[in-house]
C-alpha cells in the first residue's frame, strides 16, 4: 500500500474566526472613539449601564444563535420572553406561589413553547421563518389575553427584583457592583458556549446547519435533535423573561415585539452565518455588546434616538457585507 | 464460501418510472464487483436498495446467507453495509473526525463529548488505511480526493464488510485514483466485498474481478473482468434495438455557419473545446455524466465564466459575459432542469411565453399590453401544439412535454436562432418525446441551428446530423450522424481518456 503524504494542516477555522476578530476590533474601535468623544463614556456607572442594557438582548441572542446555527431562524424569541415573564407573574403574583417555583415555571414554559416551535419545524416541515412567525404572534396574543392587557407587578415577591438588579458580585467586591442580570448573561454565555463546542447537542447544531441530509443518512434522529435545540433556545428565552420582568419589577404584556430582530442582528454582527453550520457564542456576545455600546455612545453624545436606529441598521448591513466580501475572497 | 450479498428479483417503481425490473446482484467476500450500465440503467437505485435508502417493491435481499429487510441507513450499517455516495455526504463545517463519527460520538456523562477519543479513533482508522489525514482538519479545507478518503474511513468505522462506491473517481485525477485503488486492494485483502459503480472502462479492468451489467433497470449479465473484451461489455450495456426511425441528413455544405466555438477552456471541466454548427443543423453532444457537455453549454451561454475561448456568431466574434449577452446574440439555452431554470411554474402559459420579451409588450411607462401577449401566446400554443386548456393555465399543471414546448416558445419569441437543448426529454414520457423530436427537426428545417445534449444514445442518434462526443472535458471526436454510426463507436469515444481529438468528419 502506498503511504500518502501528510494532509495539509487544517486551515484556520475558516469563517467565524476572522469575522469575530473584525467584530472585536470594531468593538474596541467604538470604545476608543466614544471615550475620546465623551468624557462621561468610560465612567463605571456608564459601563455598567451598557452591560445592563446588553443583558436582555444578549440572552435572547444566545437563544437565537443556537437556532440559526442549525440553519433555522427563531422570530418568536421576543414575544416568548414576554410570555414567560407573564407566566412568572401568574405563578408568583396571581397564584401567590414561592419565588423558586416562578423561576422554574418561566423557564419550563419557555422550553415547552420551544418544543412546539421545534415540532412545527422538524415534524410538520413548516419552514422555520413561518413556524416561528406564527408562534411570535400567538405568544404575543396569549400574553395579552392572560394578563388582561395589564402589567402584572411583582410587589408581593420582594426577592424577584433581585434576579436582575441585585448584585452578588457587589456583595463580595463592593467597588464593582455588577448587576445580577449581567452576571446571568455571562454565566449563560459560558454554559451555552460549552454546550455548543463540547456536547452532542452542540455538535448536531453545527452538523444540521452544515448538511442535514448527510446527518440523517448517518442514522441520526435529526427531528428529535432539532426539537431539543429549539426547546433549549426556548428555555433561554424564559431566562430573558425573568431578567426583564425583574428589572421592570413587572411583566409588561405589550413588550417583546422587535426584540427578535435586535437579537438576530447581534448574532449576525457576531459572524454567525444565517445559512447555518457556522457561528459562536463569543461572536454573538461581541455582536450584542457592539449594539449596546453604539446606542449608549450615541446617547452620551446626545445624538437623537431616531438617528441611533438609523445607525444600527447601517451597522448590520456593513457587518454582513464585510462577511460576504471576505467569504467571496476565500472562495476565489 | 457463502456470498456476502445476494439480491434477487428486486423491483422498484417510482412515479412514472419502473426503475428496477427483477434486478439481481451478488457479492463475494474479498471481491471487487463492478456494476455497469448507461445513465439511468438502475445501478445507483439498486445500491440504494442495498443500503436501506430505498425500500424495494419486491424481491429478496440476503446478507451472508440470511434473508434481511433493510429499512433504513441505520439497519444497513448494523449489517455491515457502507455506501459512499456519488455526491459526497459530508458536513463541511465539521472536522474530519467529527464527520466520521457523526451519530456515534464517544460520550462522557451529561452528553459531553470525548473529543480526545474521537480524534484518536479516527487516527486509528486512517492508520489502518495507511493514509495521513489530520482528524482535526475541517472537511472544507480538504481536496475532493481526501474528502473521499474521509467517506471511506466513515464507512469502515462501521466495520463494514460490504462497501458500495458510487462513481468514486468522478472527481479524482490519475494520482488520486491510484491512491484510492491502493486502499481498495487493501480492503479486498481483508475480505471486504466492494461494489464499484463506474463509467470508466479502463478502471473497471484495473480494479474489478467481476462485472455485472444492467440495462433499463434489468439484469443483463455478469462476466469476468479480466477475460472479457471491452467491446462485449459495451454491447451488453447498449444492447437495445435502435428505434427504426433514421435521421435524414440534409446537405448543409452551402448553409452559413451560425455558431463557431474555438479553444474553449474552463479549469479542469472544459479543455480546449472547438466546434461549429451551421444554420439548419442539429449537432448532438454525447458523453457520459460529468463529461463536460452541460459545462460547455453554460460557458457558451455566459452562465459560467470561461478561462479562454472565442465564440463566433454568424461570422462575427461575440462578447458573451452573461446570459443576457448570449440572448442578445440570439442564443437560447434550454436547461436540463426546466422546473428550476426554465419556467416560472406558478405563473400561467401567457406570462411564461412572454417572460424574456416583456419589453416588446409594454409601453413607455411599462404597462403591459395583455391583448398582444394573449395573441402571441395563443399563436405559439397553436404552432407548437401545446396542450393546455387556455393561455391562462398555470404551467405547473401541464405535462413535462408541454412545459418543454413553452420553454421553446419563450426562446423563439425572443428571436433566438441558435438553440441549445440540454437533456430535452428528461422526465418526458415516450409519446411526448417523439413530438419534441419532430418539433426540433422542424425548427432545424426552418433554419435554426440546434445543439442537443443528451445522455440517451438513441436520442442522440435519432436527432443528430453530426455527433460530438466528449470525455473528461475534452472533445474526443465528431462523428457523422445517421445509420453509419453505431452506439459502440460513440461509447468508445466517450470513454477515451487523454486522447487527441479524432476528426472523423469535419
Amino acid at each position: 500500500m502506498t503511504t500518502l503524504p501528510a494532509a495539509t494542516p487544517a486551515r484556520k477555522p475558516a469563517s467565524g474566526a476572522q469575522q469575530k476578530l473584525l467584530a472585536f476590533a470594531s468593538l474596541i474601535a467604538l470604545l476608543v472613539f466614544f471615550s475620546v468623544a465623551s468624557p462621561n463614556f468610560l465612567q463605571t456607572s456608564n459601563i455598567l449601564a451598557i452591560l445592563q442594557a446588553t443583558s436582555v438582548n444578549g440572552v435572547l441572542a444566545i437563544a437565537a444563535t443556537l437556532v440559526i446555527i442549525t440553519g433555522g431562524i427563531d422570530l418568536s424569541v421576543g414575544t416568548l420572553m414576554t410570555f414567560c415573564a407573564v407566566m412568572a407573574g401568574v405563578i408568583l403574583t396571581n397564584a401567590g406561589m414561592p419565588l423558586p417555583l416562578g423561576i422554574v415555571g418561566a423557564i419550563a414554559v419557555g422550553a415547552i413553547c420551544g418544543t412546539i416551535s421545534g415540532t412545527l419545524v422538524a415534524k410538520m416541515k413548516i419552514p422555520p421563518f413561518i413556524a416561528t412567525l406564527g408562534m411570535m404572534l400567538i405568544l404575543k396574543g396569549l400574553s395579552l389575553v392572560i394578563s388582561g392587557t395589564k402589567p402584572i407587578y411583582f410587589n408581593d415577591t420582594p426577592g424577584f427584583s433581585q434576579i436582575s438588579t441585585g448584585s452578588l458580585i457587589g456583595r463580595i467586591i463592593p467597588s464593582v457592583p455588577v448587576p445580577n442580570g449581567v452576571l446571568i448573561l455571562f454565566v449563560l454565555a459560558l454554559v451555552i458556549g460549552y454546550v455548543l463546542n463540547r456536547t452532542v447537542l452542540g455538535r448536531y447544531c453545527f452538523a444540521l446547519g452544515s448538511n442535514e441530509e448527510a446527518v440523517r443518512l448517518s442514522g441520526v434522529n435529526t427531528d428529535a435533535w432539532k426539537i431539543a435545540i429549539y426547546a433549549l433556545a426556548g428555555s433561554i428565552c424564559g431566562i430573558a423573561g425573568l431578567i426583564i420582568a425583574s428589572r421592570l419589577n413587572s411583566a409588561q404584556p405589550a413588550l417583546g415585539l422587535g426584540y427578535e430582530l435586535d437579537a438576530i442582528a447581534a448574532v449576525v454582527i457576531g459572524g454567525t452565518s444565517l445559512a447555518g453550520g457556522r457561528g459562536s457564542i463569543l461572536g454573538t456576545m461581541i455582536g450584542a455588546l457592539i449594539m449596546a455600546v453604539l446606542l449608549n455612545g450615541l446617547r452620551v453624545m446626545s445624538v437623537a434616538q431616531e438617528w441611533q436606529t438609523v445607525v444600527t441598521g447601517g451597522i448590520i448591513i456593513a457587518a454582513v457585507y464585510a462577511d460576504m466580501l471576505r467569504r467571496r475572497r476565500a472562495a476565489s | 464460501m457463502t456470498q456476502l450479498v445476494r439480491m434477487t428479483g428486486i423491483d422498484k417503481h417510482f412515479p412514472g418510472v419502473h426503475a428496477l425490473r427483477s434486478a439481481q446482484f451478488d457479492l463475494m467476500p474479498g471481491e471487487v464487483h463492478a456494476l455497469m450500465g448507461e445513465n439511468g440503467a438502475g445501478k445507483s437505485t439498486l445500491m440504494k436498495v442495498l443500503s436501506g435508502i430505498y425500500q424495494p417493491d419486491g424481491g429478496t435481499v440476503e446478507v451472508s446467507g440470511q434473508a434481511v429487510s433493510i429499512n433504513g441507513p441505520r439497519a444497513a450499517q448494523a449489517l455491515g453495509i457502507g455506501i459512499i455516495h456519488q455526491e459526497l455526504a459530508l458536513m463541511n463545517d465539521l472536522t474530519v473526525a467529527q464527520n466520521i463519527f457523526i451519530g456515534r460520538e464517544p460520550r462522557r456523562s451529561f452528553g459531553r463529548l470525548d473529543e480526545h477519543k474521537l480524534n484518536a479513533d479516527a487516527q486509528t482508522i486512517f492508520a489502518q488505511m495507511k493514509v495521513h489525514i489530520d482528524p482535526r482538519a475541517e472537511v472544507r479545507s480538504l481536496s475532493v480526493a481526501r474528502q473521499q478518503m474521509v467517506e471511506i474511513a466513515k464507512a469502515l468505522s462501521f466495520r463494514s464488510r460490504i462497501l458500495i462506491m458510487d462513481e468514486p473517481t468522478a472527481a479524482l485525477n490519475e494520482a488520486e485514483t491510484n491512491e484510492l485503488f491502493a486502499i481498495i486492494r487493501g480492503l479486498k485483502a481483508e475480505g471486504v466485498g466492494v461494489v464499484y459503480i463506474s463509467h470508466k472502462m479502463d478502471e473497471i479492468r484495473r480494479i474489478s474481478d467481476r462485472v455485472t451489467i444492467m440495462r433499463d433497470g434489468a439484469y443483463v449479465g455478469t462476466v469476468h473482468a479480466a477475460d472479457t473484451p471491452i467491446g462485449t461489455i459495451i454491447s451488453m450495456m447498449v444492447g437495445r434495438d435502435l428505434e427504426s426511425v433514421h435521421v435524414e441528413i440534409p446537405d448543409l455544405s452551402a448553409a452559413p455557419v451560425a455558431l463557431e466555438v474555438r479553444g474553449l477552456n474552463r479549469g479542469r471541466v472544459i479543455r480546449d473545446v472547438g466546434f461549429s454548427v451551421r444554420q439548419g443543423e442539429i449537432l448532438g453532444f454525447a458523453g457520459l455524466m460529468g463529461a463536460g457537455r452541460t459545462e460547455v453549454a453554460r460557458a457558451i451561454f455566459g452562465a459560467d465564466p470561461r478561462d479562454s475561448g472565442e465564440i463566433i456568431v454568424h461570422g462575427k466574434a461575440a462578447t458573451i459575459r452573461s446570459p443576457k449577452d448570449a440572448v442578445d446574440a440570439g442564443i437560447g439555452y434550454l436547461s436540463e432542469d426546466r422546473k428550476h431554470f426554465g419556467l416560472a411554474l406558478g405563473l400561467d402559459v401567457r406570462a411564461n411565453v412572454g417572460m424574456t420579451s416583456l419589453a416588446r409588450f409594454s409601453n413607455a411607462i411599462g404597462v403591459l399590453n395583455e391583448a398582444a401577449l394573449e395573441k402571441t401566446a395563443r399563436d405559439y400554443i397553436a404552432q407548437l401544439a401545446i396542450r393546455t386548456p387556455s393561455d391562462r393555465q398555470e404551467v405547473r399543471l401541464l405535462s413535462g412535454g408541454n412545459q418543454q414546448k413553452i420553454v421553446i416558445a419563450k426562446w423563439l419569441l425572443r428571436n433566438c436562432d441558435i438553440l441549445i437543448f440540454d437533456e430535452p426529454t428528461r422526465g418526458i414520457d415516450v409519446g411526448a418525446k417523439a413530438e419534441i423530436y419532430r418539433l426540433m427537426q422542424a425548427l432545424a428545417a426552418d433554419g435554426k441551428a440546434i445543439i442537443v445534449i443528451s445522455s440517451e444514445l438513441p436520442e442522440v442518434l435519432r436527432l443528430s446530423h453530426r455527433i460530438a462526443v466528449m470525455c473528461e472535458g475534452r472533445l474526443t471526436g465528431i462523428l457523422p450522424g445517421g445509420p453509419g454510426t453505431s452506439q459502440e463507436e460513440i461509447m468508445r469515444l466517450a470513454t477515451l481518456k487523454h486522447s487527441a481529438t479524432e476528426e472523423v468528419f469535419a
